[in-house]
């Protein structure tokens, strides 16, 4: 065996602690093959060993509960002995190395991470970041990132009904790409990933194995450098096409009762898949690397156990019913190789044939990874960013010349250019038009209706980390609401940078200590989720970007409803009390080019009463269209509720005027300041007064009044009009904030 | 009356021509696995939309090989209706049941979005309850929807009367803009000389219900149904 030394280690990511770990847990120095499977299973990406510490502390029980955080994706009851069984995922590193493969391969693995637990899935959603679209470089990851997704998803057949896009300096050379996907299992005939039964044969499906993706999970353990170009081989390629007749071939045989259980190989492929089924049923695995199906020749163990070839699942079946699952598989023209067996040894044996080249306790390999409570201190650029004196900025522009300049930035823009290329109507389920609130799917044979959405906002986590996490919670929640959907269930993606550093954690620990904070407010139990750690470039990290997907269930979905004022003889209500904030705000950033101030506060007690009420006002049919107020605030979503109406347009009044201080900014802090709880909702004139009623016993403050109609967006304080706007221009600046940097390419 | 819906590896929209014609329209369907031999008595057979066979090679280009085509091209020879939708308008180019082939959008990416187009001719089994220029609401997704040939052979189409569906805009008028993908003279869809093979880009399979953003599909499988009610009539060659 040859001698492990200490450039090893640092190519494995494993520090001298975790070194001596594994000496106590084998009793003996590791072979080459076991370095490899500890250096994957106890990297960050797989053990969550900086995380976990944290992550125990979020709430994810609840009534709706199937399954909680453990196995490959979350579940939640929605009714009709159906289950919703979801998860969101990040592929970062990997977007930034090879934009179209690191995407389409993360689109890849989360679908997989839903069909394995035996639902079928049925809608994808996604949450990216980049850099200034003004940089050619970034504009190459957008467009790949963005082909990636569309060519995997839309390939497979599965449609992307929803997602976000944002553009911060800070993501330039750490893109971020999070992939959500939600799919219906039948109640009480979830799949778990878990082997159970000694001599019950272990079978390796898909793809055969090649060399791509080794050490993929720990690339994404650690940050990029000059050198990042050379990572490229660790980037996995994927082929759709073979996932499609992976997941009907799966699908088919979870039919039948033939299989104990199965996981898919995703981030350390055969190795994880192993002892995780193994220590999840407290069995040995025991397999023959030379049995697995390979692309490549004279691959060693080693590559073997940690390539991360896409599209492969393992399962173990139960004895004796090995043919069946063998035809199913061949109908698929799949390979279904048995490549090992489950044994009550509690080991996992790896075997080149006739010698074994590791065995190592399934359990310690897996329950006793490397376990961090890392320090946390202050940032010390907090206390700064936070000062912002609002009387020192330079003269505000006029009030139209602001929200057009809002609505053609990229943080408002109409996303169409991007979601056009994505397949949002496939299977048909799709009932909420393309880009105009949450992703909404009816379930075919009941009336119900899920609605999604994907929410995170790095900007305001910068500012503050646990007020930022509990806004995300509340905005994925409060979109949800506005289509008429009760949330139900959420899952989680932490983007941060490097753990090691004292400032990140403490970003870190406090996020997670504002998710736990809205998500029990809410009683919305988070189901499963991934963090991704590393996100930093020459030690500068991104903004900390935790990123919340809340799933709501409609009863009816004829009751669904979007963001577009649906005709011209509707009143408008503004619905919740708070008043916009500039810090931290949209407006802040693209009209006087800063990042600074205190974010609006939160108060969880009003977003409750606030997303119940839209919830009861939706299924009772009282209301046309909500819309929250996010980036941009109450103009800008006025505005948005007026675009895709046919050129409709809309006058709010507000009842007082602006005081205090110097009027342009007193007044654009109502018109552009943000703060939470705040929706737009029209009701047709004949529901009025029984809408006012039911707002006034929810408790819910009306902040100002209005109607649809004419032509023009309009705002007014105290009668005084402080916005004026042709819905044409509005809509046309929103129309090609984004188109305006592809204008080079063919129509 | 029995729809056959024709499943290869990499379909993905027969659930959804499934759903349209047996819950949306009450008639009978049934999947076809690609690798039958016969068409189990279908009166009327689709080819779906999807990415058959991972569009590897050409869209459509395996598929066409598949051992269920031999009884497809049977049926169609005999003058039975055949609806190719997408991915199945890709097949029947690469058997030669139509003529042309396709190239990538001229956008060079997927689109997916509503479009309108204009039903040029009523006498397919697919199209003959609508009315003359009738404008249908239906969405397209595909990366390859731009129709092709030779002018020549654009020409004998036209004289023969082979441009079932046109893009146009929402009053009907066939201009470029209209035009999503560049398709030859805003071809959207097309049917053989014997008018019983006809085929679309666009998805009426997505559109037969109001909930799904139009309901304007529905007079595709409405024709087939009304057709071959009528006493198995046999359209003129």
């Amino acid at each position: 065996m040859a001698t492990i030394d200490s450039k090893t280690l640092d190519h494995h990511g494993l520090s001298r602690e975790e070194y001596q770990k594994i000496l106590e847990i084998l009793g003996r120095e590791p072979s080459p093959t076991e370095i490899g499977i500890f250096s994957v299973m106890w990297s960050e990406h797989c053990s969550y060993k900086s995380s976990r510490i944290h992550l125990r502390t979020l709430p994810t029980t609840g009534a709706r509960v199937v399954q909680g955080p453990g196995e490959n994706a979350g579940a939640v009851d929605v009714g009709d002995g159906l289950v919703a069984v979801f998860k969101i995922e990040s592929h970062n590193h990997p977007s930034f190395i090879e934009p179209y493969q690191g995407a389409a391969t993360g689109v890849g693995g989360i679908i997989r991470d839903i069909f394995t637990m035996g639902a079928r899935p049925i809608a994808l959603l996604n949450s990216l970041r980049f850099g200034s679209l003004n940089d050619a470089k970034t504009r190459g990851i957008l467009e790949g990132v963005v082909a990636g997704i569309g060519g995997y998803g839309n390939s497979i057949g599965i449609p992307t009904v929803g997602g976000e896009i944002l553009f911060e300096d800070t993501y330039k050379g750490n893109p971020l790409v999070n992939v959500f996907c939600l799919g219906l299992a039948q109640a009480g005939k979830l799949v778990m990933g878990e082997a159970s039964g000694a001599g019950n044969p272990v079978y390796y499906v898909g793809a055969k194995t090649g060399r791509d993706g080794i050490h993929g999970a720990t690339m994404a353990s650690a940050e990029f450098d000059e050198q990042s170009s050379e990572k490229r081989p660790a980037v996995q390629v994927g082929d759709p096409f073979m996932e499609k007749l992976l997941l009907e071939a799966c699908l088919e045989l979870m039919q039948t009762n033939a299989l104990v259980g199965i996981q898919d190989m995703g981030a350390a492929g055969l190795t994880c898949s192993t002892s995780e089924m193994g220590s999840r049923g407290g069995v040995g695995i025991d397999i023959d690397v030379t049995r697995v199906p390979q692309r490549e020749s004279g691959m060693t163990p080693y590559e073997i156990m940690l390539s991360e070839s896409q599209e492969r699942m393992l399962m173990v079946v139960h004895r004796g019913r090995e043919a069946e699952v063998e035809r199913i598989f061949k109908k698929w023209d799949l390979h279904a190789v048995s490549i090992g067996v489950v044994t009550d040894d509690g080991q996992l044996r790896v075997r080149e044939g006739d010698s074994v080249v590791a065995e190592i306790p399934n359990g310690k390999l897996a329950d006793e990874a490397p376990f961090y409570n890392r320090p946390t201190e202050i940032p010390g650029y907090l206390e700064q960013v936070r000062h912002l004196d609002l009387e020192a900025l330079p003269v505000l522009p006029a009030a139209e010349s602001a929200l057009l300049k809002l609505l053609g930035s990229l943080a408002v823009t109409s996303k169409h250019w991007v979601y056009r290329q994505y397949d949002h109507m496939v299977r048909t389920n799709t009932i909420a038009p393309a880009g105009m609130g949450a992703g909404v799917v009816r379930l075919k044979g009941t009336d119900r209706a899920l609605a999604i959405s994907v929410d995170g906002n790095g900007r305001h986590c910068y500012l503050d980390p646990h007020l930022g996490a509990m806004l995300a919670v509340a905005e994925a929640a409060r979109n949800v609401a506005c289509a008429g959907a009760l949330p139900i269930g959420a899952t989680n993606c932490l983007n941060f940078g490097n753990p090691e550093r004292p400032e990140i954690m403490w970003q870190f620990a406090r996020a997670v200590e504002g998710i736990g904070e809205a998500c029990r407010a809410l009683e919305l139990p988070i189901t499963g989720g991934n963090v991704s750690f590393y996100n930093e470039t020459d030690g500068q990290a991104i903004y900390p970007t935790p990123v919340l997907g809340v799933v709501g269930v409609i009863e009816n979905a004829s009751s669904v409803l979007n963001r577009v004022f649906p005709s011209s003889q509707s009143a408008i209500l503004l619905l919740g009390g708070g008043s916009g904030v500039l810090g931290g705000s949209e407006y802040l950033k693209t009209v006087c080019g800063q990042v600074a101030g205190s974010l609006a506060p939160l108060s969880l007690d009003s977003e409750r009463r606030l997303q119940q009420l839209l919830v009861e006002l939706a299924a009772a049919g009282l209301i046309q269209s909500a819309h929250d107020c996010s980036d941009g605030g109450l103009a800008v979503a006025l505005a948005e509720c007026c675009f895709d109406s046919g050129g409709a347009g809309a006058d709010l009044m507000m009842p007082d005027d602006a005081s205090g201080g110097r009027t342009d900014v007193a007044e654009a802090s109502i018109l552009f300041g943000e703060a939470p709880s705040r929706v737009l909702v029209s009701i047709a004139e004949s529901d009025f007064g029984i809408v006012r009623k039911k707002v006034e016993i929810a408790g819910v403050p009306i902040a100002a009044q209005g109607q649809t109609g004419g032509d023009r967006i309009t705002i007014s304080l105290a009668g005084r009009k402080v916005l004026d706007l042709s819905v044409a221009d509005a809509e046309a600046a929103w129309r090609q904030g984004m188109e305006r940097f592809f204008v080079n390419r063919a129509a | 009356m029995k729809f056959a819906i024709v499943v290869f590896p990499g379909s993905n929209c027969d659930h959804d021509a499934y759903y349209a014609t047996k819950h949306v329209l009450g008639a009978d369907a049934e999947f076809v696995w690609h690798k039958e031999l016969g068409l189990q008595g279908a009166d009327v057979v689709i080819l779906p939309g999807g990415f058959s066979y991972g569009d590897y090679l050409r869209t459509g280009s395996i598929a066409r090989f598949s051992p269920v085509m031999a009884s497809v091209l049977a049926f169609a020879e005999a003058g039975g209706p055949v609806l190719g939708i997408c991915n199945g308008f890709q097949i029947l180019l690469e058997t030669g049941l139509l003529p042309g082939g396709m190239l990538y959008n001229r956008s060079v990416k997927f689109q997916c979005e509503q479009v309108y187009v204009r039903v040029e001719e009523l006498e397919t089994p697919f199209t003959c309850t609508a009315t003359p220029g009738q404008v249908l609401r239906i969405p397209i997704a595909h990366g390859e929807g731009n129709y092709f040939a030779p002018p020549d052979e654009l020409d004998l189409l036209e004289a023969n009367r082979q441009v079932v569906f046109r893009y146009c805009d929402v009053e009907g008028a066939v201009v470029d803009a209209a035009n999503p993908n560049g398709s030859a003279r805003g071809i959207a869809g097309l049917c053989n000389k014997q008018r019983n093979v006809v085929a679309l880009m666009p998805h009426p399979e997505r559109a037969c219900e109001s909930a799904m953003g139009s309901a304007d599909g529905l007079v595709v499988f409405e024709s087939a149904i009304a057709q071959l009610k009528s006493d198995g009539m046999v359209l003129p060659g």
